[in-house]
């Protein structure tokens, strides 16, 4: 299977570590540190929903998490062939992991788009 | 052609000499710690993208639901772990960029652009996104 799908799926892999390596801090120290503990202060409850609605604001956060899905399924997958010595199980850890990456992706979109 | 030079039967060879490696091989030297480290960041890096989608699911379903979403956020142990995951999500970032170098080779008129050059445009470019995103976050208040 490796020689068309290899490609595509490390660059989903590069894609999500990238955004990761680059939004995630951000997000995590402001969004789950920062302003819980009060130091600073989000946006209020009406322009949050707003912002989320806005296309840009769907779709920014669409490709956010599908990549950071994907980075995990691809680095995970090889952490496990190599971490754990899993050689034997390679088809059942791939369609494990690009599996739960393609349901996160799909749960994602549906949230994005049908239910905010 | 290429099955019958390399046919998927000779994947596996029990009879070929293995030299069997312990599960636990990556504890035995600190660089070997360091890779399984990094490598093992990515579940971290999936819980973050799953509970901003969480956090978003719960601004749809109503004021009091994203009340209530906060309330958790407020909890010391919640807290806590996030701290540990800001610094998990910290490496990642610091390892990931620190091997963009090795990713990507840059050439400007035919000669390489230094690798300490690549890192400190990737560490600049994660200032500019952590600048945007605390502007678009906190930049009204």
């Amino acid at each position: 299977m490796g020689r068309i799908k290899e490609p595509i799926l490390w660059a989903l892999f590069s894609g999500g570590g990238m955004i990761a390596a680059l939004a995630l801090p951000a997000l995590a120290f402001l969004l789950w540190l920062a302003a819980p503990l009060g130091w600073v202060e989000l946006p209020a409850y009406g322009d949050l929903v707003e912002a989320v609605r806005h296309p840009l604001g769907r779709l920014s956060l669409f490709v956010l998490a599908s990549l950071c899905f994907y980075h995990w399924a691809h680095r995970f997958r090889y952490t496990l062939y190599d971490g754990l010595q899993l050689y034997h199980l390679r088809e059942l850890i791939a369609v494990v992991t690009y599996g739960s990456a393609t349901l996160l992706t799909l749960a994602a979109g549906f949230l994005l788009m049908a239910v905010v | 052609m290429v099955r019958a030079v390399n046919p998927d039967y000779t994947r596996h060879h029990p009879k070929w000499y293995r030299r069997r490696i312990p599960i636990f091989w990556w504890t035995r030297k600190r660089a070997y710690l360091k890779f399984i480290t990094r490598e093992l960041t990515s579940p971290f890096v999936a819980y973050a993208a799953v509970l901003l989608l969480v956090q978003v699911w719960a601004l749809a379903r109503g004021e009091a639901a994203y009340t209530r979403f906060t309330a958790w956020l407020q909890s010391p142990p919640v807290l806590v772990w996030h701290g540990v995951l800001l610094l998990i999500l910290l490496f990642h970032t610091v390892t990931w960029l620190n091997l963009a170098p090795k990713a990507i080779v840059l050439r400007v008129g035919g000669r390489r652009i230094p690798d300490a050059a690549v890192v400190a445009g990737h560490y600049a470019a994660w200032l500019i996104v952590s600048a945007f995103l605390a502007w678009l976050l906190i930049g009204g208040s």
